[in-house]
């Protein structure tokens, strides 16, 4: 039996799903017995233009992770896409755009004039920002172009599979290697993680659920063991795919939502607001929510019918 | 005037381009090392809950989220005006050390311990951690992989997840104690780390100090910036990864400044540059004088070396014999030789692993007293010691505790002029009448790795290791020479 050829790829993302893949420590070792790894930047030297000389279709399944945040990361999925037989948007970056989506709160200039400008350390008298071409006196230096939206990769190119996670479970990313290897998939454009939300994995127990006012994490007297919902505590749990385990409530955290959405739910912050909506004893509960796009859309709101701001 | 493109530079955490620019002799004129992309985390943090900074910035990097995950937690601590119970300090102070055990191993082992264990100008096939084990053997490439899984189990053990943890994220505390039977298991993990840490010097001083040729490289000139130097430190002046004074010498060893977290403005101003996404910071009094070392350059570095530079010991027997023998072996304090980084980061890994025995061992460490309550939110700023250097996240909270601003300066960031710098200095020192081979090219991307990079960190941006590789133009543009590996 020929070998399966494997790409892992990161775009606009911090690393953690390179690590997650480490995770499974000397599983790799068995990976690479049915698998080789034919681009891998993080721990091989392939390169951008062997990628570009391998015929169409070569690589079997490319692991994508990142979201689009530039230029370059919009030709890497496409050239991706062309030379890949299936392609799995990997982690929450690659899914739903992740926490680097709420940049879609604002616009390429303002989170310049943040990052260049005003930060209380910068020294910036001339307005000084990066340029994507730059006349220097030994010759031209360029830049990637950086994009006013954040996007998601299948926003970008047809995607086959998901695997989302901030970063994937490490459980599911073995599953998904099997069911690849084994040729036992689901139907195109699911998702690899299990179906069922993370409330379905949550130890706590779920009394009432009568929601009479929302307190923040920090302000309540946990006890460990009832549902955040009851201690009138916002939780992604209900509106939240599943596969983690449940790890942010079992070490006392509320689910924050990195798992993207649940099940048959098409945009995770609507889910969430309206079981939040069902479960408020009082319209007046609803004022007390601060910041509900950061809390409901955390992870996903490149993703979300939403997308972004208007920038007027 | 030729240019040598290396684009994109590998075995880093993150994207850099390094470009070279030869005049018509084929000596260097001129290099510049650009890192080509941006996240914006110091704008879409703004009107966040402050409770979920502490999750939101550890995508900042998924290398090192523990370190961005604590800065915040500091940060928040201060801004909340409260600070966490003793056992709480132990429990975060003890997932920081795991961190440090898992991150100083997967630099030494996967990134950059291959230029030397296998070889600086080795087959490129052969520079990477498959001919760290095939040099070193099957059996100790378990243990590497063994020991940096230990380090990972730890943190998530204690932070729920290991990476992108939560626990610290309620201000003045940890959301979960530890019992006694997770305790014990931790502790066996890290009497294997301890011993792990020491094979580690070991096998350094065997396949490094033991090689003459090395110990010259690790001294030559190519490599030397004699710079300012910062890291944290304890009230005895040793290095301190969670908790302390930032302390900064001078190029000649001296006490320059010691610095609170909340004067950090006093002290760093950052610089910008239309080629690169990176901010350049440099000490404020000292001022930017563009990319030049010595008294006059208020340009600094940090991370492991810059760490042991600005100390006066280390708080634990074993990693303090070391660092004594670090600095009889190299001449003195402080040490300006870039690749002594490796030497320093392995000495850090000793440390982590002695502290990380002290911490599971106290009997604290159990207690259930794990968070104080938090007063008004308001303004803080977060220190720690990032494995690849200072940290300071700041926030400015509004009354009802989100996030108004946000300023980030970030490990990496610290080094990037000195990393301009160092990959200048390689690249004149190395690449002579036009004469460019992978090896020597390699040699000059040594010039950046041994800082430990993580350019996701450095511009809250985008990760992406790529391959090698270089093309030679001539003055009319036309290519005359390409090399890939």
């Amino acid at each position: 039996m020929n070998k399966l050829k494997v790409a892992f790829y990161w775009a606009a993302s911090c690393g953690g799903c390179e690590i997650a893949v480490l995770d499974i420590n000397e599983k790799i070792l068995d990976v690479i017995q049915i698998a080789d790894i034919v681009f891998w930047p993080v721990a091989m030297d392939i390169k951008y233009k062997d990628v570009e000389a391998m015929p169409d279709k070569n690589i079997d399944v490319c692991f994508f992770n990142g979201a689009i945040r530039t230029e370059e990361n919009e030709h890497m999925a496409k050239l991706l896409r062309k030379k890949s037989k299936l392609l799995v948007a990997f982690g929450s970056c690659a899914c739903d755009g992740c926490v680097i989506g709420l940049g879609n709160l604002w616009n390429k200039e303002k989170i310049f004039e943040r990052a260049y400008f005003e930060t209380p350390s910068t020294k910036n008298p001339q307005s000084v920002t990066p340029q994507t071409h730059l006349k220097i006196k030994e010759g031209e230096l360029e830049l990637p172009k950086f994009y006013d939206t954040v996007k998601t990769l299948a926003q970008t190119v047809e995607v086959d599979y998901f695997l989302s996670g901030c970063p994937p479970p490490i459980p599911s990313i073995l599953q998904a290697f099997e069911a690849i290897a084994s040729g036992k998939l689901p139907p195109k454009g699911s998702s690899l993680l299990p179906t069922k939300a993370v409330c379905d994995e949550c130890p706590r127990e779920k009394k009432d659920r009568k929601l009479h006012e929302i307190k923040r994490i920090y302000e309540i007297e946990d006890d460990f063991k009832t549902c955040f919902w009851d201690q009138q505590v916002i939780c992604m749990g209900p509106a939240t795919r599943a596969g983690c385990g449940a790890q942010c409530p079992k070490v006392n955290i509320p689910c924050t939502g990195c798992g993207g959405p649940a099940p048959r739910v098409s945009d995770q912050g609507a889910a969430a607001i309206s079981a939040l909506a069902s479960i408020a004893t009082d319209p007046s509960v609803i004022e007390k929510i601060v910041d509900p796009v950061g809390t409901f859309y955390k992870y996903s709101l490149a993703n979300s019918i939403l997308r972004r701001k208007i920038m007027k | 005037m030729k240019e040598i493109v290396i684009n994109p530079i590998t075995r880093l955490e993150g994207h850099g381009k390094i470009t070279i620019f030869l005049n018509d002799k084929g000596d260097v004129e001129n290099a510049y090392f650009q890192v080509p992309e941006l996240r914006g985390f110091e704008k879409f943090c703004e009107g966040r809950r402050a409770e979920d900074l502490p999750i939101i910035t550890t995508r900042i990097c998924g290398v090192c989220p523990v370190a961005h995950h604590m800065a915040s937690a500091k940060a928040l601590d201060a801004a909340f005006n409260v600070e966490p119970t003793e056992t709480a300090k132990k429990l975060r102070e003890l997932e920081y050390v795991a961190y440090y055990i898992y991150d100083h191993i997967l630099h030494f082992y996967f990134l950059g311990g291959p230029d030397f264990v296998v070889g600086p100008d080795a087959p490129p096939a052969k520079r990477n951690v498959l001919g760290v084990i095939e040099k070193a053997g099957l059996e100790i490439g378990k243990e590497v992989i063994k020991h940096r899984a230990y380090g990972q189990k730890i943190t998530g053990m204690l932070g729920g997840r290991p990476t992108h943890p939560v626990s610290a994220c309620v201000p003045g505390g940890i959301a979960k104690a530890l019992s006694e039977e997770e305790r014990r298991e931790i502790e066996t993990m890290i009497r294997s780390c301890v011993e792990f840490a020491k094979f580690s010097l070991k096998l350094f001083d065997d396949i490094v100090l033991k090689n003459a040729d090395y110990v010259n490289l690790i001294k030559s000139e190519p490599y030397t910036l004699k710079t300012y130097y910062m890291g944290t430190v304890d009230k005895n002046n040793h290095v301190n990864f969670y908790d302390g004074k930032v302390r900064v010498v001078d190029p000649n060893g001296k006490e320059f400044v010691k610095f609170a977290p909340s004067e950090y403005l006093d002290i760093i101003e950052e610089h910008v540059e239309p080629w690169t996404y990176v901010k350049l910071p440099y000490l404020k009094k000292v001022g930017w004088n563009g990319f030049i070392d010595g008294v006059e350059s208020g340009i600094y570095r940090v991370g492991p070396l810059g760490r042991l530079n600005a100390a006066e010991g280390m708080a634990t027997p074993l990693a303090n014999e070391e660092y004594k023998r670090m600095y009889k072996t190299l001449g003195g304090k402080p040490v300006h030789a870039t690749l002594a980084f490796h030497w320093a980061r392995l000495i850090e890994l000793l440390y982590a692993t002695e502290r990380a025995l002290e911490l599971v061992t106290d009997p604290d460490i159990t207690k259930k007293d794990i968070k104080n309550k938090p007063g008004k939110p308001g303004e803080g700023v977060g220190i720690v010691e990032a494995a690849r250097g200072t940290l300071i996240h700041h926030y400015i909270l509004d009354e009802k505790a989100l996030a108004k601003k946000v300023n980030l300066i970030v490990a990496t960031t610290h080094n990037a002029p000195g990393i301009c710098m160092s990959i200048k200095n390689a690249a004149t020192g190395l690449i002579r009448n036009g004469k460019v081979s992978d090896g020597i090219l390699n040699m000059v991307e040594m010039a950046f790795r041994a800082y430990d990079p993580c350019f996701a960190c450095a511009t809250h941006f985008a990760v992406g290791e790529m391959p090698l590789e270089v093309e030679i133009y001539d003055s009319e543009k036309r290519l005359v020479k390409k090399l890939r590996r």
